[in-house]
């Protein structure tokens, strides 16, 4: 029954909030956030005590065609709702200070969407699973197209298009299971325990794989990002990056991994050649950046390029530090472009350069974003080095030469975010009479809450890691 | 949580409090930086005093072989890998928690009369204090992996302290190279450690040299870790391909660039070397990268510092060329002789670097050597300590320098003949352009403008009382490490002498000198630097030479002080190469060819749907018209099949 309480406090919230107006919005929101955060503490206290037993929900849908509702919770899952609720409550926080029209439809949407999040998050039916997969894409869309920046209704186009290409090959890929199998059972622990199924793998892995790759986003398939990163006002910015793309790749662990294994074991050096290839391809790239989003969008690229690299080294140091790294690269990524909104919103200004000096007239401000970076370079004692020490340390495991290639983002990251920086923050202040007020309190809530969780999970991850120990290992043999 | 907490705080005990004295000191000035004002300094200073007590304490409670190697927590831990943070004291973190400490908590004394005037003198001490931190723990740490925390932790305050006067984009621009090259030595660090991780099953330096110590001498995996090492250290000690950052983080107040980027972080790779000894001697291949590096890097960088004019410039470089030195011996398996020379080296450089530092406050920030001389008469006590540091430096008997240095000459002299010649040239030229740095600034007449000269001044206690201790130590710290001819026992030698007994055993040891050749030795080295010092001598005191102006600077003499172009060959041949690649990608990959792939994919659904609608007229006949080819179709496919 936890199950379904996880999912219907942001629904109700969702409902609720489209008979509110203005402040009130933003304040019941933020509520029922914090209540959903402290309902989650609630859950991993229960999950540590009693296990999983307790959020298990198993319901008919229909019987003829077979379909089934069925919600779960295992370490991977919690890790990711973990992740999920902490996030909201500092997004909705964040644009506190912000004037936004028609708050309560956007709020509303906001909860809508971490009620399909929680669902993907919690799904052990592939029926039940693809909906909120769906379902996660609606209020996004509407976020982005609504309140976004100059063109958007080209990005959001292309963005829900390309992205629902993708579900469509997904959407094939479990019609293939479900007539492949007599049962014509879509529960993951059946697909799982039974990978072998008469459909053909190789097709079956590609079906999956695009879907996901588009998501994460994996290159070739990540054309989409940039612009939609660039363009989505920065609340919803932060829910694609931070939560929405790890969706991908929490599915790959999740549902391509196991149901697909042998294809998995074919295709294995296509993907993680392309994962390690997007790492440096994206850190190249966002060196010569000009616009401040679009430098974030390509490193997230490069960050999570290493997490499906990562997991397609298929062992389980991979997995791992990719469930560390989903968790740090999501609190790490809110803060960049929370502190990119900041800067934003100051100075009416998006370009690396003809800024700068702002770390004289808001040092509390450049302190913070400076730490946030620091867990991007993957610094060690913060949350970014403990995931990508071992992801790497997976790539290692599989090629050295690899390895070596991947590594290259240490260099790199340090390259793009320094100099990001030194141009923005550091040195004189280049815009005459810039108005720069240091961090407002509600800003320095989530930047301080983000900046000590860099360091705490860094120096121990341990808590993490031992929720997701025992199912990934399931997943080795 | 709690209990982890609770089991932190029984760790607790003077081993841990060492560094923690300076992370406390860290958080309380970053968090009250602004309330505690001027006291923060002297906040800084007694915590890293405080540290140096509690060192001196285990110091002399740490007898014998009984190392002080203990577990905090477990940091990491997936499968069958268990990653710890663990401390391990012993004699060879001692030594350099001893100079940690003890140099540092000089250097913030004197930082307090140095920077009393800069508005960020409290940020100035909170960094001071993070760097004294990551530095402890980088030799505290009992694995690679802590090693690599205090690495690239000393990094981070390196970066933040060479770009301390943020307003300035030069030094923002010095303070970024520091970082990224140092990051680039550090991916040969951390691949470094994945092949031990994989291959030895840990970290931690018991498992590590138990495991190396098992492989075959020079196999292909040691050769590779110890290389991989070895691209760590170059980064960070500014060897050749990597030296080129150090010259820049002159950048950063006088005495950043005397603790960090002189006495201590910048000896972290010839720790580290010395601390992985084992792996080292098991590597002859490698051995001899790191010799011939350390003596390319010594005589290279001795020769751009003989026509720097910039009284730190001068300073870096021959840290460089010192640092080249150290690891010169320890590619020459002489681990103990380039530890020596890390604590002689730390003592009269960190005395050198202040005492630039107290030159420059005399002469209102002047740092050109051609603008100034004559100052002997008015900064007497700098003056004095000066030539202390310099003749240290230079090899002179009986100072500390003379002993490290004939150390290292003579194991070159015992089996590499060649490498003897070079490090003597280097020690030549050092002693050198060490004297005309002294000469221009101190002899002579005073060369600057009347407003410099009306303020000309020494400095105050805080900053006189470190220069005069060091200038002590400067002088004595070489009777630790007397050559057999003086004394019978080597006490720094005999000291370390656990550390790297098991690697002696694997090298093969060379005969001792004889006494006469010992003496011989050390009469060329004397007689080479007194040469060279009256060679100085006559340029710059007996003919009035001056450093030429940098516009009428011509010919090879050019090549030399622009420092042969490496920094515009390294821009040329990777910065610029990356910012077109990165441009090129953008642009024309991601823009054109990707994206044009994906548009192209909507375009033809499009194009499709375009071209099909043009059927649709609501024209019956030609519906008719299409169904009836359409069947002509299918029974034309029924009678091919």
């Amino acid at each position: 029954m936890l199950s379904l309480t996880l999912l219907s406090i942001p629904l109700i919230a969702a409902i609720l909030l489209l008979f509110s107006r203005g402040n009130l919005s933003r304040n019941l929101a933020l509520v029922f956030t914090l209540v959903q955060l402290v309902f989650t503490v609630y859950a991993y206290t229960v999950f540590k005590n009693e296990g999983a037993q307790a959020f298990e929900f198993l319901a008919s849908w229909s019987v003829k065609p077979v379909l089934n509702i069925h919600f779960a919770m295992d370490g991977m899952s919690l890790v990711m709702i973990m992740l999920t609720n902490l996030l909201l409550p500092l997004i909705v926080l964040s644009g506190y200070n912000r004037e936004l029209e028609r708050a309560h439809i956007f709020y509303s949407l906001m909860l809508f969407m971490q009620f399909a999040l929680n669902g993907v998050f919690i799904s052990f039916d592939g029926f039940i699973y693809y909906i909120f997969w769906e379902l996660a894409l609606i209020p996004i869309y509407f976020i982005s197209f609504n309140w976004g920046g100059e063109g958007r209704a080209k990005v959001t186009l292309k963005f829900f298009i390309y992205t629902l290409a993708g579900s469509l090959l997904m959407l094939f890929a479990f019609l293939f299971l479900y007539n492949g199998t007599p049962q014509h059972s879509l529960d993951w622990g059946f697909l799982s325990s039974n990978p072998s199924c008469s459909c053909n793998q190789t097709w079956l892995f590609w079906l999956f794989f695009i879907a996901f790759a588009i998501k994460i986003p994996i290159i070739p398939f990540h054309t989409w990002q940039p612009d939609t990163y660039a363009t989505a006002p920065t609340q919803g910015t932060m829910l694609l990056s931070g939560i929405m793309l790890k969706m991908g790749t929490y599915s790959l662990l999740r549902w391509l991994l196991p149901i697909v294994p042998a294809g998995v074991a074919e295709w294995q050096y296509v993907a993680i050649t392309l994962s390690v290839i997007g790492i440096v391809y994206a850190s190249v790239i966002a060196i010569m950046q000009k616009d401040l989003k679009r430098l974030l969008a390509y490193s997230s690229i490069a960050h999570v390029g290493l997490i499906s690299a990562g997991i397609f080294a298929l062992n389980l140091s991979g997995f791992q530090g990719s469930m560390v790294q989903m968790f740090a690269h999501g609190i790490n990524v809110v803060g960049l472009f929370y502190c990119a909104d900041i800067i934003m919103n100051r100075t009416k200004h998006g370009e690396i350069e003809g800024l700068g000096g702002i770390r004289l007239v808001a040092p509390q401000f450049a302190t913070w974003f400076m730490i946030i970076i620091l867990g991007s370079v993957a610094l060690p004692l913060t949350n970014g080095f403990v995931g990508e020490f071992m992801l790497l340390f997976s790539v290692y495991q599989y090629n050295t030469w690899l390895a070596v290639f991947a590594g290259l983002t240490i260099i790199l990251g340090a390259v793009y975010m320094l100099r990001m920086y030194q141009k923005m923050v550091l040195g004189s202040a280049i815009k005459e009479n810039m108005v720069f007020p240091d961090l407002y309190w509600n800003e320095k809530i989530v930047l301080v809450t983000i900046g000590i969780l860099i360091f705490v999970m860094g120096i121990f991850p341990g808590p993490i890691m031992e929720l997701t120990e025992p199912v990934l290992k399931n997943l080795i043999k | 949580m709690i209990d982890n907490f609770l089991e932190l705080t029984k760790l607790i005990t003077p081993a841990t409090l060492v560094p923690l004295f300076p992370l406390v000191g860290f958080l309380l000035i970053a968090l009250f930086g602004k309330q505690l004002n001027h006291v923060s300094g002297w906040l800084a200073s007694a915590m890293i005093l405080a540290s140096f007590v509690l060192t001196c304490f285990l110091f002399i409670n740490l007898p014998g072989k009984s190392d002080l190697n203990f577990e905090l927590f477990q940091w990491m831990k997936w499968g069958n890998f268990t990653l710890s943070f663990g401390f391990l004291i012993d004699h060879l973190s001692l030594v350099m928690m001893l100079v940690i400490t003890g140099i540092g908590f000089l250097i913030h004394l004197y930082s307090i009369g140095y920077m009393h005037h800069d508005e960020g003198f409290s940020r100035f001490f909170s960094y001071l204090n993070l760097f004294i931190f990551f530095m402890l723990l980088l030799v505290m740490g009992n694995s690679y992996l802590i090693m690599f925390i205090g690495w690239e932790g000393v990094g981070l305050a390196s970066y933040l302290l060479i770009g301390f006067w943020f307003k300035n984009d030069a030094y923002n621009d010095a303070a970024k190279k520091a970082f990224i090259m140092n990051r680039i030595g550090d991916l040969g660090f951390l691949l470094a450690m994945f092949f031990m991780l994989f291959h030895f099953g840990g970290l931690d330096y018991l498992t590590v040299n138990e495991a190396a110590s098992k492989l075959g001498l020079g196999t292909l995996l040691i050769t590779s870790i110890t290389l991989l090492l070895f691209v760590g250290a170059m980064g960070k000690s500014a060897q050749i391909p990597l030296y080129t950052w150090l010259p820049d983080a002159m950048a950063g107040p006088t005495p950043v660039s005397a603790l960090i980027h002189a006495a201590t972080m910048v000896t972290a790779g010839i720790y580290m070397i010395a601390r992985s000894n084992i792996l080292f001697a098991m590597a002859p291949h490698t051995m001899d990268v790191v010799m011939w590096v350390g003596v390319a890097t010594s005589i290279f960088a001795a020769v751009i510092g003989m026509k720097q004019n910039d009284i730190k410039k001068v300073l870096a470089y021959s840290t460089v060329s010192q640092l080249g030195l150290m690891f010169a011996a320890l590619g020459m398996g002489a681990f103990e002789s380039g530890m020596f020379h890390v604590v002689t080296h730390a003592f009269f450089k960190a005395l050198l670097f202040l005492g630039a530092g107290s030159v420059i406050h005399a002469m209102s920030g002047e740092q050109d050597i051609r603008n100034m001389g004559g100052l002997s008469k008015y900064i007497k006590l700098t003056w004095f300590t000066f030539l202390i540091g310099t003749l240290a430096i230079s090899g002179i008997f009986p100072f500390s320098g003379f002993f490290s240095k004939d150390e290292i000459l003579a194991n070159a002299f015992n089996g590499h003949t060649l490498v003897w010649i070079l490090l003597s040239i280097s020690s030549m030229m050092t002693a050198f352009y060490m004297f005309r740095l002294f000469f221009l600034t101190f002899s002579r007449d005073f060369r600057g403008t009347e407003d410099q000269k009306s303020h000309l001044h020494e400095s105050p206690w805080t900053m006189t009382v470190p220069l005069i201790v060091l200038s002590v130590f400067a002088v004595i710290a070489g009777f630790w490490g007397l050559p057999v001819v003086f004394s019978e026992t080597h006490v720094f030698a005999n000291y370390l002498a656990p550390i790297f007994a098991e690697s002696k055993n694997i090298l093969t040891a060379h005969a001792h000198l004889d006494h006469s050749t010992e003496w011989m030795l050390m009469g060329i080295a004397t007689l080479a630097a007194l040469m060279s010092i009256g060679l100085a001598y006559y340029f710059y005191i007996q003919s009035k030479l001056l450093p030429e102006p940098d516009a009428e600077t011509k010919g090879f003499a050019k090549w030399v002080a622009d420092k042969f172009y490496i920094d515009e060959l390294y821009d040329k041949v990777f910065v610029r190469p990356m910012m077109v690649l990165s441009d090129l990608f953008y642009v024309l990959v991601d823009k054109l060819v990707v994206d044009l792939l994906v548009m192209a994919s909507a375009w033809i659904v499009g194009f499709t749907g375009r071209t099909i609608r043009l059927v649709q007229t609501g024209n019956t006949g030609l519906y008719l018209f299409l169904m009836v080819i359409g069947m002509m179709v299918f029974m034309f496919i029924q009678l091919v099949y």
